[in-house]
């Protein structure tokens, strides 16, 4: 049996869960482990019940567990609400004197986090770093990369803030080991540091993959959880040569955006629904002007505001068909950053090449949890920015059209400011050399020019990644950040003899061709696995492929799927 | 040299004859002219309306996008070429109602971009409703028993807002309203250009003759000082039996792109995508 251990650390917002989950993260990524983090919070500053979940496996992991082996518990709060979640023989960690909780269980270990921290690092702020020491010494793993970790990240605040958090981890690390030796059955052997693996959380890996596709101009409003992505972005703008323009609304950002693009610059922006519903317009106006546009939408539960700091996956049909008339677009939805992190270049190029809007689709779920990612391989984004003229290949005077009549519907781009030719480009009606038309001739080529796009579009659309690739009775299809709970759900089902696979889709539209049928078997069941109540994506694949989809297994309660619930769920339709 | 015919379009003009626009279209061309800007120096953004037709009757670069939305196109086209001469242009409905929030933020940034706002005090394509700028009281199919909100007053909004150059000028005098377009242009920074245009359909009561006996060049005589702020605000509420014309405010402060530190050696577009920048950048996610 390998190591899977899952941790919950709660408390109330403001009490640095996060930070103690991200050092544990980082040190395990580092030494060699996979990690998988979630975030449940609150949307408050202060208080309330929140908590994070390190999950550590010496194999990939990509979703949540569906135990909890080990509870940190940061108030009294997270112990009345988290207890029951805490698997037998469960190990819970606590203060006995700021809660004021008491137990005969010999599994629940009052640890004086706060007084270990008052003692070893002269403030209680350092009840983190005893929390992480404690957790460590029960896992049996070693203190000193521990050390390390706390050493690099708190070095920038000066030696004496460094000193305190190592004496805090360390506090936190011998008291468990003096009073509780040998109480925990967990056991994660210790490993050399190898420092090869990445830790990423969604909206890095959307970041990430943007910069390294040639992002120029990032314009946006923040909004939850899609925000990140604007300040990773931000973060790294003076190092790459981006520009970052706050924007006063959406409106303004997608136009902002827009704008950059026709310019000649690759340029996106990022939101969460409800930002998108005002960006909706220019969409459109990206489609009919055929200027390039990414746009991510990090979705939560709506509508309106709904709730900021939880997940869903209830804006594909929306995104599909949003904005009015008809235009061509593209919507991906990666499973795993290493995927978002490569469908942010095919974003651009398919931006470019077809010269639409092209949006992916992230979500609460995905674009905050941290994922150990094994590399990034830079060499396979390639950038192709399609069919654009500069200046020794411009038609002059007036031959240059630029909504030039052609079968792919693809036009040759001139950029402003170049040559001699004029740009006209029009969110009218228009001809081919974008002046405001009321031709019926004109309006019927445009709109083909327009929609033929999309089948050059489809025929670049990849396969969904069937697992395992061999043939069974059930089959399970979902998308986007589903991936991690569908894959392990399976390998559950299939280890209790369930024949079971899985298709994941992360290019959804123009839906890709159906190859990927073939192989299926005939009477095979299908289950949707949706974070969404209206099951969007099975209606899509029906419509598409014309297979009924029998089963749905739907959660719309702003939590993202365990494996184990999915698993459950199957069993008790079959 | 460049001349009026650079600047010549054989795009049909789709405005009613004796439009205020095409004399906003004559000095907008004079200007150009007389600042010597090639054609392929220049691109404007436009709106929707009546006058966002404008650059099409121009030779030279255009985006033509939604109704209230060019302000944020001229931004995110100014940042990526900064190299580029960028107006704006649009009608009162276009800019002081649907695109009202985009331009307090346009003058706050002072993104380096000309804005023409051809008010009308009425929405023309749309065929005759009542605007932003329509006198109190006024009578049109949207209200019918007279309009019960008072005009906005665009000019004491960008003089608050610190616009850097904030002018008005009038369809009947070209010469004039064309001297305004070439100082709001060679202008470093956000220019407010309102432009009283009489508009022959369906504005009955701010006609051409109800302006003519109305506008005076604000430098005429006693001088006038537009950097003066407080006089500026002053100016800026006369409306009625007088109408200032001119620059009423001027200042001087640092441009949205002049700032940005990602295009201090070459605008954005001639940057080009060099991959190898990247390389190191995984390692702190290590």
């Amino acid at each position: 049996m390998g190591v899977d251990v899952s941790i919950r650390i709660g408390g109330q917002a403001g009490q640095g869960m996060q930070s103690i989950s991200f050092v544990m993260g980082k040190i395990f990524t580092r030494h060699g482990y996979s990690v998988f983090i979630n975030q449940d919070v609150e949307s408050r500053i202060r208080g309330g019940h929140n908590f994070n979940q390190v999950r550590i496996k010496d194999e990939p992991v990509h979703a949540i567990s569906d135990k909890v082996d080990l509870l940190i518990a940061l108030d009294k709060g997270i112990i009345d609400q988290d207890l029951p979640d805490l698997i037998d023989n469960g190990v819970l960690i606590f203060d006995g004197t700021t809660t004021g909780f008491t137990s005969d269980n010999p599994d629940h270990l009052p640890v004086p986090l706060e007084k270990l921290a008052t003692e070893a690092g002269k403030s209680k702020i350092m009840v983190n770093s005893v929390a992480t020491g404690a957790a460590l010494a029960l896992l049996g793993y070693d203190l000193q990369p521990l050390l390390d970790q706390v050493e690099e990240e708190f070095a920038a605040k000066g030696k004496e803030i460094v000193e305190s958090n190592k004496n805090s981890a360390s506090a936190g690390y011998r008291y468990v080991q003096d009073n509780f030796r040998g109480v925990s059955p967990y056991h994660i052997p210790p490993t050399p540091l190898t420092r090869k693996k990445l830790l990423l959380n969604g909206s890095q890996s959307m970041a990430l993959g943007a910069i390294c596709s040639g992002l120029k101009f990032y314009s946006g409003y923040p909004m939850s959880p899609s925000t990140p992505i604007m300040e990773f972005i931000a973060s790294v703008s003076r190092e790459y040569n981006i520009i970052l323009e706050p924007a006063e609304d959406e409106i303004a950002a997608i136009n902002m955006v827009i704008g950059a693009s026709f310019a000649g610059v690759r340029a996106m922006t990022a939101t969460s629904g409800g930002g998108f519903c005002l960006m909706v317009e220019g969409l459109g106006l990206a489609g009919m002007t055929e200027t390039p546009a990414v746009v991510v939408i990090a979705q939560r539960p709506g509508p309106s505001t709904g709730l900021p700091t939880r997940t869903e996956q209830a804006d594909l049909r929306f995104v599909i068909h949003a904005s009015h008339g008809e235009f061509p677009r593209a919507v991906f939805a990666p499973g795993y950053p290493e995927q978002a992190f490569y469908l942010m270049g095919k974003a651009f190029n398919m931006a470019e090449r077809y010269q639409t809007p092209v949006v992916v689709l992230g979500d609460q779920h995905f674009n905050d949890s941290y994922f150990t990612v094994d590399q990034l391989d830079l060499d396979q984004i390639k950038i192709d920015r399609g069919h654009i003229l500069f200046d020794d290949s411009i038609p002059s005077g007036d031959a240059y059209q630029r909504y030039a009549w052609c079968e792919s519907g693809i036009s040759p781009r001139i950029l402003p400011g170049h040559s001699g030719a004029v740009l006209y480009a029009d969110s009218d009606e228009h001809t081919e050399a974008g002046h405001i038309t009321e031709s019926a001739e004109a309006r019927e080529q445009m709109v083909r020019k327009r929609m033929m796009k999309l089948e050059g579009m489809r025929r670049e659309m990849k396969q969904p990644e069937a697992y395992p690739s061999s043939n069974s009775n059930i089959v399970l299809i979902g998308w986007g950040s589903t991936y991690g709970a569908m894959k392990e759900a399976v390998d559950l089902l299939n280890r209790e003899g369930l024949q079971t696979k899985m298709l994941h889709f992360s290019e959804i539209y123009p839906f890709p061709s159906e190859d990927f049928a073939q192989g299926i078997k005939e009477n095979a069941t299908f289950f949707a696995i949706e974070n969404n109540y209206g099951g969007q994506f099975a209606d899509l694949f029906s419509f598409e492929t014309g297979i009924s989809v029998s089963h749905k297994i739907l959660k719309y309660d702003g939590r993202p799927f365990s494996p184990g619930e999915i698993t459950a769920q199957v069993k008790k339709s079959i | 040299m460049v001349s009026l015919e650079d600047y010549h379009s054989d795009d049909p003009i789709a405005w009613c004859p004796g439009c205020g626009n095409f004399s906003i279209l004559e000095a907008l061309k004079n200007a150009l002219v007389e600042l010597q800007k090639k054609a392929s120096e220049v691109v404007i953004v436009s709106g929707i309306g009546q006058a966002a037709k404008t650059p099409h009757y121009l030779r030279c670069d255009t985006f033509n996008g939604l109704h209230g939305r060019t302000l944020p196109v001229a931004t995110g086209i100014k940042l990526a070429n900064h190299e580029l001469t960028v107006l704006a242009e649009g009608g009162d409905g276009d800019g002081y109602t649907e695109g009202g929030n985009h331009l307090i933020h346009a003058m706050r940034r002072n993104i380096d971009v000309t804005y023409l706002v051809h008010n009308n005090q009425v929405y023309g394509l749309t065929k005759g409703q009542t605007s932003p700028t329509s006198e109190f009281g006024y009578v049109s199919k949207t209200t019918p028993m007279g309009s019960l909100n008072p005009p906005m007053n665009p000019l004491l909004l960008a003089i608050a807002s610190d616009c850097g150059f904030v002018a008005r000028g009038f369809a009947g005098d070209i010469a004039h309203l064309s001297n305004l377009i070439t100082d709001g242009i060679e202008h470093k920074g956000f220019a407010l250009i309102d432009i009283l245009q009489p508009c022959v359909s369906f504005n009955r009561v701010n006609t051409f003759q109800w302006y003519a006996s109305r506008v005076y060049k604000i430098d005429d005589g006693a001088g006038y000082d537009p950097n003066e702020r407080t006089a500026a605000f002053q100016r800026a509420q006369e409306w009625g039996e007088r109408i200032p014309i001119g620059i009423i405010y001027r200042t001087e402060r640092l441009t949205r792109d002049e700032q940005e530190p990602a295009i201090k050696q070459v605008s954005l577009v001639k940057q080009g995508i060099d991959q190898t920048l990247f390389e190191g950048m995984f390692e702190v996610f290590k």
